[in-house]
């Protein structure tokens, strides 16, 4: 059934060559010597690493936006929850070594003259545990939330307001100190994972091999659940809603299924992007964030899924390059491609490509 | 010959005039310095000869008699043991400043040891407290008499009882009388009988002066008899009814003033969202736009503050809604029908806008000044007092909703764009020029967000994240009220505004903020097109 999927499916066979290729090249690569001029440094690999995760992110979008038509602007919350799942397995693998020594409490809980871990801090010190609520938060609050809002029939714009309130909402909570998750300053400092030093070259690139699998393996299960009846429905609830539900189809179970799917996968690209970059705080949420990953999807060309691939990566290399070379421009280019996109390439970059394909 | 001689005579008796005015002056003023230097040669010597200074200075009616006893009696005055020059010493630490009593010059504090404080005894702060309250009770002005009698009311004693009995009299205004009336009586609860504390009770009863609280709640804690301290309890429980309804009032104040801004933020948007169908993300930079536009018009105008708000608003509403027109004609009309496009090109526009007012203006916050007309407080009474910036914010929203609603329901484009909204297709058969209406309807929506941001830099710091601030929640103020709507914007601002300012005590600013949007996540779910829906061509997904 996958195999079949696969075979129509051009762009996600090139994906994965290259995606196998990275995980064995780069490493190699990486061991020549750092003069050579094939040298991959490290710091281009853990910069590599965190584009896979923002391009699974871009993934976990396109499934609802692009095949479901369920335009979040709310989904950066998923990935941040995520990321703070791993954020407080990081901070637990810390122990003593904060800069308060404390073997019990996370540097900012001394701080704020805490005397214990809050009760939801408990289990984060073992990461199978930390793992399960890379998947459940984002999930559970996707399905309390989508259940709520799908059942009730909110769609279209009103979606997309609400998950813009609810990314805020959450942005504004993380911010509390009272919160217990480190206020404006967030998760930080984190020394080794699963026993491994962070900053280790091997380390690095572990992540880096983890990202680009996830990323692989988060597309094959995508492209399963879209190629299959599932992903027909998908279609048709996004075409058109009310027929579908009038041929007896339970859109809101639909909805509410692939939805969910989907908050889970950005959770696992925040958990494994927190490591990469160090840092995990409540400017995560901002609601810039979800509508800049929107706007990846659509560059790179919806309900393709490797077109969400492609349009993270190609943008955020841009916002690299154009962040340190010319930073007054970036906000120009960020604002004019959004309406260039969307008013002359509906179809994205990688529709001009199948264009090309199909008239050739 | 004779002509000119006659010029100089005038001349001569002016001269002369001013010679003489000036003398007088010079004279009264020798004489002013006489007295202060009498003053401070007693002052700085035995209690007693501190007395007659302190009777001295008020005797001669010094003007500095008010400036001098405060400094006495704060402890504030200082004479240098070297040669007994007064100094006025607000800190006493080494390296500080003090100023010389009589000419003012300013000398830094070398040693500690070389100033001493001009001390008091008992009598001496009776003898002042009462000066202070004779002169404050004398003054032209009824204000600063009542302002004197409620510095009294705080610290009463015996001398400044005297002098209110004194003047209760002689007193013209009714509410200064009252006041005073007032001051005795929390001297009778303090000192006075049975009887005499029930008729004060009585006379109290329903005051807001915060001393009159503290006077009643010390005395159930004294040994007055039963029937007082049920009195006084009675009482004491009116007042704290009172205050708790003025706090309530003033809570509810503060709401409708945030509701206000909310309103002012999301009224252009109810216009060409609900209206239109179009979600603009860009509506927070429109708002910003005008904001900055109020800047430039101060910087234009740098001394006429007052009057540049006035010039701001228009010129605000021109500049947003050229800008917003440039925006429809350019990207969204080729968007129509297609609402999350539109959502994502706006927003593209929306970064494009606030990069360009870093680029021109940098990115750091602009301040605009508030004309002197809009700062100040109306005092109602003592525990609630209005802002006047709050209030004319208040005003403001009124005034340009009711604006709005006129031109919507009263004017032939009002007509236009409630037919095109209605039934596009049929309007245009009727020979409605739509894209003619769909243009102006979207440059008078960002016109409107033009002239909230002049209210808005009022408020906060002008700088290019200004609108992101107000985006949100913007949204969710159209969103709550329905689409296409604009009195439902109002009440949805508005009721926002005054739910955000009754949590916030209760649970602080920012979970109250939470708070209200979770409660606006959960009301779309069970009214999806908000409080007020509307049918129409209003937006659908």
């Amino acid at each position: 059934m996958l195999m079949q999927a696969l075979r129509n499916d051009r762009g996600g066979q090139v994906l994965i060559g290259v995606l196998l290729v990275l995980m064995i090249a780069v490493p190699l690569l990486n061991q020549l010597p750092p003069g050579h001029a094939l040298h991959v440094p490290t710091y281009t690999v853990t910069l590599m690493g965190k584009y896979l995760t923002l391009a699974l992110l871009a993934v976990a979008v396109d499934l609802v936006w692009g095949y479901l038509g369920i335009l979040t602007l709310g989904h950066a919350a998923f990935f941040a929850l995520g990321g703070y799942a791993m954020g407080m397995y990081l901070m637990r693998q810390i122990g003593d070594r904060g800069v308060y020594g404390n073997p019990l409490l996370p540097d900012f809980m001394v701080f704020l003259n805490w005397d214990e871990l809050p009760w939801f801090w408990y289990g984060f010190d073992e990461f199978w545990f930390a793992a399960l609520m890379v998947l459940l938060i984002p999930g559970l609050l996707a399905f309390v939330f989508g259940a709520l809002a799908f059942r009730s029939r909110v769609s279209g714009v009103y979606l997309s307001i609400i998950t813009q309130a609810l990314t805020y909402a959450l942005m504004l909570a993380f911010y509390r100190n009272e919160m217990g998750f480190g206020g404006n300053n967030g998760l930080t400092d984190f020394k080794d994972i699963l026993g491994f030093d962070l900053q280790a070259d091997s380390t690095r690139l572990g992540l880096f091999i983890a990202s680009a699998l996830a990323l692989l393996l988060g597309y094959l299960l995508c492209r399963y659940l879209m190629a299959g009846r599932l992903g027909r429905v998908c279609v048709a609830v996004r075409d058109a809603e009310s027929r579908a539900r009038f041929l007896g189809y339970r859109v809101e179970n639909v909805k509410l299924g692939v939805f969910t799917v989907s908050a889970m996968l950005a959770g696992v690209a925040g958990a494994l992007y927190v490591p990469q970059v160090g840092i995990i705080n409540p400017n995560e949420f901002s609601p810039l964030n979800s509508i800049e990953v929107v706007v990846w999807v659509a560059v790179g060309g919806r309900a393709t899924l490797y077109g969400a691939v492609v349009g993270a990566l190609v943008i955020n290399y841009a916002k690299t390059y154009f962040t340190a070379e010319l930073p007054e421009i970036w906000l120009f280019a960020l604002g004019g491609l959004f309406v260039v996109v969307t008013l002359l390439l509906p179809r994205g970059i990688t529709g001009l490509l199948r264009r090309r394909e199909a008239s050739a | 010959m004779s002509k000119p001689l006659v010029r100089p005579l005038p001349f001569f008796a002016l001269w002369m005039l001013i010679a003489l005015l000036l003398g007088l002056s010079l004279q009264a003023r020798a004489a002013e310095d006489e007295t202060l230097a009498q003053v401070s040669a007693l002052l700085v010597q035995k209690f007693d000869q501190r007395a007659r200074g302190v009777a001295l200075l008020v005797e001669q009616e010094h003007p500095r008699t008010e400036e001098i006893l405060h400094l006495l009696k704060d402890g504030e005055l200082y004479y240098r043991k070297d040669d007994d020059r007064l100094f006025i010493v607000r800190s006493a630490d080494t390296g500080a400043e003090a100023l010389d009593l009589l000419d003012g010059s300013a000398v830094i504090i070398e040693k500690k040891r070389d100033f001493r404080k001009v001390t008091l005894n008992n009598l001496m702060r009776g003898q002042i407290s009462q000066a202070l309250a004779e002169l404050g009770l004398k003054a032209e002005d009824p204000e600063r008499r009542a302002a004197a009698v409620r510095e009294l009311l705080g610290a009463l004693d015996p001398d400044t009882v005297a002098v209110l009995r004194n003047r209760i009299g002689d007193e013209p205004v009714t509410e200064v009388r009252e006041l005073m009336a007032q001051a005795l009586a929390i001297q009778d609860l303090e000192t006075g009988d049975e009887a005499a504390r029930l008729q004060a009770i009585e006379r109290l009863d329903g005051s807001l002066e915060p001393p009159v609280r503290n006077a009643l709640t010390a005395l159930l804690e004294s040994d007055a008899g039963d029937q007082v301290k049920r009195q006084a309890q009675l009482a004491l429980n009116g007042i704290d009814e009172k205050i708790r309804y003025y706090g309530m009032l003033e809570t509810l104040y503060f709401g409708i003033s945030l509701g206000s801004v909310l309103v002012l933020a999301g009224i252009g948007l109810a216009i060409t969202f609900g209206v239109m169908g179009v979600i603009n993300m860009a509506h927070g930079e429109l708002i910003m736009l005008g904001a900055y536009t109020t800047y430039v018009i101060q910087q234009l105008m740098p001394n006429h503050i007052g009057a540049s708000i006035l010039v701001a608003i228009p010129a605000a509403f021109v500049v947003s809604g050229l800008v917003g027109i440039a925006i429809e004609r350019g990207v969204i009309r080729f968007l129509y029908g297609r609402p999350l496009e539109t959502l994502l090109a706006t927003f593209g526009i929306s970064l494009v806008l606030q990069q360009a007012v870093r680029s021109i203006f940098s990115p750091l916050n602009r301040s605009v000044e508030t004309p002197d007309w809009m700062s100040g407080l109306v005092e109602i009474n003592p525990v609630f007092s209005l802002t006047l910036s709050r209030l004319y914010i208040i005003l403001f929203c009124l005034l340009v909703f009711a604006a709005l609603v006129m031109v919507l329901k009263r004017t032939p484009l009002g007509l236009q764009v409630r037919a095109v909204s209605q039934n596009r297709a049929m309007a245009r058969a009727m020979g409605v020029r739509s894209k003619w209406v769909d243009a102006l309807t979207f440059g008078l929506g960002s016109g409107v967000a033009g002239v909230a941001g002049v209210a808005l830099s009022q408020l906060t710091n002008v700088g290019p994240n200004l609108g992101q601030a107000y985006i949100i929640d913007s949204f969710m103020v159209v969103v709550f009220g329905g689409v296409g709507n604009l009195w439902g914007t109002l009440v949805a601002g508005l009721s926002l505004g005054v739910a955000n300012k009754v949590l916030e005590p209760w649970a602080g600013a920012v979970l109250a903020k939470i708070l209200v949007l979770v409660f606006i996540i959960l009301f779309i779910q069970k009214r999806p097109r908000g409080l007020f829906p509307q049918r129409g061509r209003a937006a659908e997904g």
